[in-house]
Order: structure tokens, then C-alpha cells, then sequence
């Protein structure tokens, strides 16, 4: 029975998220109704795509007015029948590689994607080297009769 | 070689990177448009029945100024391009930059009657602040702002003589950014 109760509330606080939700897309309602098409690939592009306004939220999820008058862009640009890659090249055009949440990869980004990688590399090789230096350093010695004898009576107690 | 100085010398490495990274407006982003033709367009201007394209300024290096009377910005900076109009001779376009926002009472009129009162606002506008703009053009639905890549009001661009953008500035323009960067560029603009 309580656990009944556990979903009953669930059920609401869904029911509540999706009122709150379409209560804050309500503009973009409208056009979702009218080409469900159009703005599933819109909301796919547009999740890769930043903000400029306020620039760690993506184009998406955006409330700025910037971003709405992007959407109608590429809106507009999609209905037009251009590709992904299209309407992505007409942003870039416009704003730089900033609006792509993954830049492409070309020379002047190389740094970006793959510097971490030859960080690594050299962090992996500074490791090996401090490893074999300390072993070097910390070389088991042979024990003596004597350090023997001593040890046994330790032992021995 | 002193061991100890190693780390040191790796936390002063990082410092130095963390000082320039901090120390950079993360707002500027670097705009694709430098060393391009700027985008074409024929806008309404302020007055009159004439439409303003980039093309008419031909043979000129001239300076596009993103506006709004909604911008506060832009107040801080209007004073400034004011002052540099009536000191030099350089052209200044302004573009009213969708003065009517979606939030507005006047976005349920119609196009003709939005024009005519964003017309209006900015007009009265410039007779109070002063009008540093040989010619100012409406961008009702920024479609325009779109193709310059505008992002943040007020922003400006140096234009040369074939039409090519030489400079884009975000944010309101200074003094400072006019006299030693603006400026000389227009000079050797002029030249060439």
C-alpha cells in the first residue's frame, strides 16, 4: 500500500513537470504542432548548438531572445530542405566555431582535441621514468649472516 | 639542478595560465566575418522612402553601429560616437537593431505600423542623445543582426572600401578603443 502511495506521487510530480514545461515552451508549441518533422530535427541541431547569449546553455535550451530568433533560423533553414551540415555551416558563418558544442576538427582546434591526449602521453612517460629511477634507488639488499642472526632473534622474541 | 624547484616552477606555469585565462573577456569571440564582404541587405532607413544597402557606401571605409533605445549600453556609448563624429569625418551607419521586442505592446501591430513606431522611438531617441549617424536603418526582426553575427548590442564594425569587414567590436565603444585602434585603422583603410 505505501508503495502505491510512492507512485501516485510520482505520477503527479511528472504530471506537474511536463505543466511546467509546456508552460515555458509556450510560443513554441504552435510551430511544433504544425511540422512535428521539422522540429525533431530542430531540437537534435540545436542541442549541438550554443547559446551566444548565455553561452553554457545550448541553443535548445535557451530562453534568450537570441536564441529564439536562431531557432527561427534554422527553422527556416531546415524547412528549406538544407542538411544539418548546411544549416551548421550558416551558424559558423555568422558566429564562429564557438557555436558548435563540438568543433570540427582542423588544425587550429587540433590543440583542443588533442591536447589532453598528448598530455597524458607525457604525464605516462614522466611515470615511467620516476618508476624505473625509484626502483633504482630502492634496490633490495642482500641481508648479511649477521643481520640474519640478528633478525632471528627478533623473531624469537 | 635543484630539485625542489620543479614544482615551482610547474606553479608558476600554471599560474601564468590561469592569469591570462582569467584576465580574458570570455564574451569576445573571435567574429569569422574579419576579412570578409560584409552580408548584403536593403533595410528601411529612419527617414524617408529610401532603402540603405552596404553597397551604397562603396569607395568609402565606414563605421556600422549595432543599436537600440532598449540597449543600456548603448547609452554609455552614444556620448562617445557623438564625439567622434563632430571631431572626424568618417561615416557612421547606424542600425536600429529590433528595437521592438517580442515583449513589447507594439509587436501585436502590424509591419508597417511596427516600423513606423520603431521609426518614432528612435527618432526621438537621437534628438535627446544626439545623432552620430549619417544614415540609420532599421532592422525590425534582426534578421540583419543574424547575417553580421550579432550578439550583444551595441556592437560596431569598420567596413573598407570594397565592402570588406576590417574590425568588429562587441560591447560599447570607448574613447580609448577609438583613438588607438579605430582610428588608425580607418587612416590606413583610407590610404590603400
Amino acid at each position: 500500500m505505501k508503495q502505491r502511495g510512492w507512485w501516485v506521487l510520482l505520477a503527479c510530480l511528472m504530471q506537474l513537470q511536463v505543466l511546467l514545461h509546456a508552460q515555458v515552451i509556450g510560443p513554441e508549441a504552435a510551430a511544433m504542432a504544425q511540422d512535428p518533422v521539422v522540429e525533431a530535427r530542430l531540437v537534435v541541431l540545436s542541442q549541438e548548438l550554443r547559446c551566444l547569449v548565455c553561452q553554457n546553455e545550448s541553443l535548445a535550451s535557451s530562453h534568450a531572445e537570441l536564441a529564439d530568433d536562431l531557432r527561427r533560423e534554422v527553422r527556416s533553414l531546415i524547412r528549406e530542405g538544407k542538411s544539418d551540415q548546411e544549416v551548421k555551416d550558416f551558424l559558423v558563418a555568422r558566429y564562429g566555431d564557438f557555436v558548435l558544442y563540438r568543433p570540427e576538427v582542423k588544425p587550429l582546434t587540433w590543440v583542443l582535441w588533442f591536447g589532453p591526449f598528448v598530455l597524458m602521453l607525457l604525464a605516462l612517460v614522466f611515470l615511467g621514468r620516476y618508476l624505473q629511477a625509484r626502483r633504482a634507488q630502492v634496490k633490495p639488499q642482500a641481508l648479511s649472516d649477521e643481520d640474519r642472526a640478528r633478525a632471528e632473534q627478533w623473531l624469537k622474541g | 639542478m635543484k630539485k625542489f624547484l620543479i614544482p615551482l616552477a610547474l606553479f608558476l606555469g600554471l599560474v601564468i595560465f590561469l592569469a591570462i585565462g582569467l584576465n580574458r573577456n570570455p564574451r569576445e569571440i573571435p567574429s569569422p566575418l574579419i576579412n570578409k564582404p560584409a552580408p548584403a541587405f536593403s533595410l528601411h532607413t529612419l527617414e524617408g522612402d529610401a532603402m540603405f544597402s552596404p553597397a551604397d557606401m562603396r569607395g568609402r571605409v565606414w563605421i556600422f553601429n549595432v543599436w537600440a533605445t532598449w540597449c543600456v549600453a548603448c547609452r554609455e556609448e552614444h556620448p562617445v560616437l557623438v564625439a567622434f563624429a563632430n571631431k572626424h569625418a568618417v561615416p557612421i551607419v547606424g542600425l536600429s537593431y529590433k528595437e521592438i521586442q517580442p515583449q513589447d505592446e507594439a509587436a501585436k501591430l502590424g509591419p508597417d505600423a511596427k516600423l513606423q513606431v520603431a521609426r518614432e522611438r528612435s527618432w526621438v531617441w537621437l534628438k535627446r542623445h544626439g545623432n552620430p549617424y549619417i544614415n540609420s536603418v532599421m532592422d525590425l526582426d534582426g534578421r540583419v543582426g543574424i547575417d553580421y553575427g550579432v550578439y550583444g548590442v551595441p556592437e560596431t564594425y569598420v567596413i573598407d572600401k570594397e565592402g570588406v569587414i576590417r574590425f568588429k567590436h562587441v560591447g560599447a565603444v570607448t574613447p580609448a578603443l577609438l583613438a588607438e585602434k579605430i582610428l588608425p585603422l580607418i587612416d590606413t583603410l583610407d590610404k590603400s
